[in-house]
């Protein structure tokens, strides 16, 4: 689950990690009025969106005088912020970020994340901040610094001073920024991230070090034990129909082609949109009923795929393990009668009681197509939108 | 021969009274599979239709010898199901339970490192040896006993695979999947070194997909290793970056973790790969 710059960097003022002085506001008088409580300029104002590259997208400005911080905030709000990662439509933005400026003597990147083949955590640093690290990463990896932090011993001495002394910082730096990083794996596993950036970590002409920005993700896995956490999550970033979905614990993802898809299990769901795919079509969604869906579930499913106006056929695509076939025909029937279908579905079915299933949706006469493998069921689908 | 388990596996389920655990007790059992104890606190001394219930792991130990255990606890009680099962003793560890926090599966990995056991999964249908013992939740009937080693991070994309092998006549050894989070217990190395020294499988599938570098690894290790022919498959070519596919793991980040990656990594290192789903039985039939 991710959450804005301004509730990462208050969420890092509890944990004492440095970070600007600042305030999220809603509107250009708000903005006006924190800026005016920073006690002087250049003041920053930054586009508050689920996603990176927002000062190349035009989201974020510095303000020398009240004009400019009134003009940039009435330029921000309200925009389409297109950047690398929001895709092509953009994410309109509804709230600010207006910030003390600060004075940078060099910029540097600190992240924290799981690493996977380690089962670890893994602090990774480097001197070039401010850039994309993933650059730095390809292109001169000797300048990243990688500490593994044993999850059973925690963070020690010795590797708060790699890393410090790693980012080459000056002796009067160091005591602060050992801090930090002892203060940021704390609130890292207190709140059970998956992620936790900063970039650019700064260093300030008076040796300070601070957060000048935050990119925090948690593990949504582990949200039943931080409720106050849920609060943070913010619906307006999230596709609505996505949130729909949500309430009935169906995976669901909305993408950009017409052929809607409905699928048991996440990986045979992947495989299913691949398939549309290699027969010309493209998959409007990925949607995982779950390896045991019920059938009320399936009809959720149903519904919410039917909704999406870019869809012009559906591809049922139902592996029957712990999910019985007759079980998930019973909520496509159900779906059918009270939504009504309009557009062909093509069906394809196999596993536990996969007779009993086809029976259910022939008996109901719902003018569905079915196909015998995947194969099959692949072209009948893009010969449906063709 | 096959792979981690067996005609004489004994298996302790964890959570044995719940819907989940009551319901794949009985379809193990059904299977033949040696389901010998069950735990569930508080309800130690009842019986799960004729199979003991003990309040610990430690107890339907000592009182049963089960060597396997299948786990189906509620997600935030995964870790320490996991680690009960270890400290008792258990060599082998399948945990179906999904949801486990990340930070939960970091402890327990290192927590194991010290004990001598196996975990598969969690997040995973579990493994089988066709018509002698399965453990976990996938349709027993669609296996058939052969000599084709089978490895995924998927559930039904695994079943998939599985029934296409079997209408085409190719049984399998074992079939295993090591389940979907980012952080588990097995990787496909792991199961692909088992493989190489089962006299009993002679070719290996291995379905993978989006997210992490395993099968970029796992390639490698099988040019360097794997006497045996492979046949590779990855899920999610189409999926966009930054979204997370279902699985915990399934989610590409930056230009790591595509499928195009894993396809090359494959085909440079002589992993035959199959890239439309709907004829991977035939193309390893043509392979095998």
């Amino acid at each position: 689950m991710k959450i804005h710059e301004y509730q990462a960097k208050e969420l890092f003022r509890q944990y004492n990690v440095p970070v600007p002085q600042g305030k999220a506001v809603f509107s250009v008088e708000e903005a006006k009025e924190a800026a005016s409580g920073l006690g002087g300029f250049p003041v920053v104002v930054k586009a508050q969106i689920h996603a990176g590259g927002r000062g190349k997208g035009g989201g974020v400005k510095l303000a020398a005088s009240m004009e400019e911080v009134e003009s940039f905030a009435s330029d921000i709000l309200g925009m389409t912020l297109v950047t690398h990662q929001t895709g092509p439509e953009g994410r309109l933005v509804q709230k600010l970020l207006v910030e003390a400026g600060q004075q940078i003597e060099k910029e540097l990147y600190l992240s924290l994340l799981v690493d996977r083949a380690t089962a670890s955590v893994v602090i990774m640093a480097s001197r070039d901040g401010g850039m994309n690290i993933e650059d730095v990463a390809a292109n001169t990896p000797e300048r990243i610094i990688k500490v593994q932090v044993d999850p059973l011993m925690g963070i020690q001495g010795y590797q708060l001073r790699q890393v410090g002394f790693g980012l080459e910082l000056p002796a009067a730096a160091m005591k602060q920024f050992s801090q930090l990083l002892a203060n940021l794996y704390k609130f890292f596993i207190a709140n059970d991230c998956s992620l936790v950036e900063i970039n650019p970590l700064i260093l300030t002409f008076d040796d300070q070090v601070m957060a000048l920005d935050a990119k925090v993700d948690f593990d949504s896995n582990a949200m039943y034990r931080h409720k106050n956490l849920m609060e943070l999550r913010d619906l307006d970033e999230e596709d609505p129909m996505e949130v729909e979905a949500s309430k009935y614990n169906l995976n669901y993802i909305n993408l950009d082609g017409n052929v809607g898809n409905i699928v048991n299990g996440a990986g045979l769901a992947m495989a299913t949109m691949d398939i549309i795919k290699n027969a010309g079509a493209t998959p409007a969604n990925f949607m995982d009923v779950g390896g045991g869906a019920s059938s009320e579930q399936v009809e959720n499913a149903f519904k919410i795929i039917l909704a999406d106006e870019k869809v012009k056929a559906v591809l049922i695509n139902i592996f029957g393990g712990i999910l019985r076939c007759d079980n998930f025909a019973q909520g496509v029937v159900d779906a059918a009668q009270k939504t009504g279908i309009n557009i062909p579905v093509v069906v394809r079915m196999e596993g536990t009681n996969v007779d009993e299933g086809k029976k259910i949706l022939n008996d109901a006469n719902l003018g569905l197509t079915s196909a015998v493998d995947l194969a099959d069921a692949a072209q009948k689908i893009a010969t449906a939108v063709s | 021969m096959s792979i981690y388990i067996n005609k004489d596996t004994k298996v302790v389920v964890q959570g044995i009274t719940g819907n989940e655990g009551s319901f794949h007790t009985r379809a193990c059992l059904e299977y033949g599979t040696k389901v010998v104890a069950g735990v569930t606190p508080g309800k130690g001394g009842q019986k799960m239709d004729d199979v003991p219930v003990f309040n610990t792991v430690k107890k339907a130990v000592e009182e049963t010898g089960a060597n396997a255990s299948l786990i189906f606890v509620p997600p935030p009680f995964g870790a320490d199901a996991i680690m009960e099962a270890a400290d008792a003793g258990i060599e082998l560890i399948v945990t179906i339970t999904e949801g486990v926090p990340i930070l939960d599966m970091v402890k327990v990995k290192n927590f194991l490192a010290t004990k001598n056991c196996r975990l598969i999964g969690p997040n995973c249908p579990g493994i089988i040896t066709p018509e002698e013992c399965k453990i976990g939740i996938m349709p027993g009937n669609i296996h058939r006993k052969g000599n084709i080693g089978v490895i995924s991070r998927s559930g039904t994309l695994t079943y998939e695979v599985v029934d296409q092998l079997t209408k085409l006549g190719m049984g399998q050894s074992t079939c295993i999947g090591i389940g979907g989070d980012p952080v588990n217990g097995t990787n496909f190395i792991d199961v692909l070194e088992a493989f190489q020294n089962d006299d009993d499988t002679k070719a290996v599938v291995m379905v993978g997909e989006i997210g992490g570098s395993a099968e970029e690894e796992a390639a490698k290790y099988i040019k360097e290793n794997l006497t045996k022919p492979v046949v590779g498959f990855i899920a999610g070519l189409t999926a966009p970056p930054g979204r997370r596919m279902g699985h915990a793991g399934a989610i590409i980040s930056g230009s790591s973790g595509t499928g195009t990656a894993k396809i090359k990594a494959f085909k440079d290192n002589g992993v035959h790969v199959c890239e439309n789903l709907g004829q991977i039985g035939q193309i390893c039939k043509d392979v095998f």
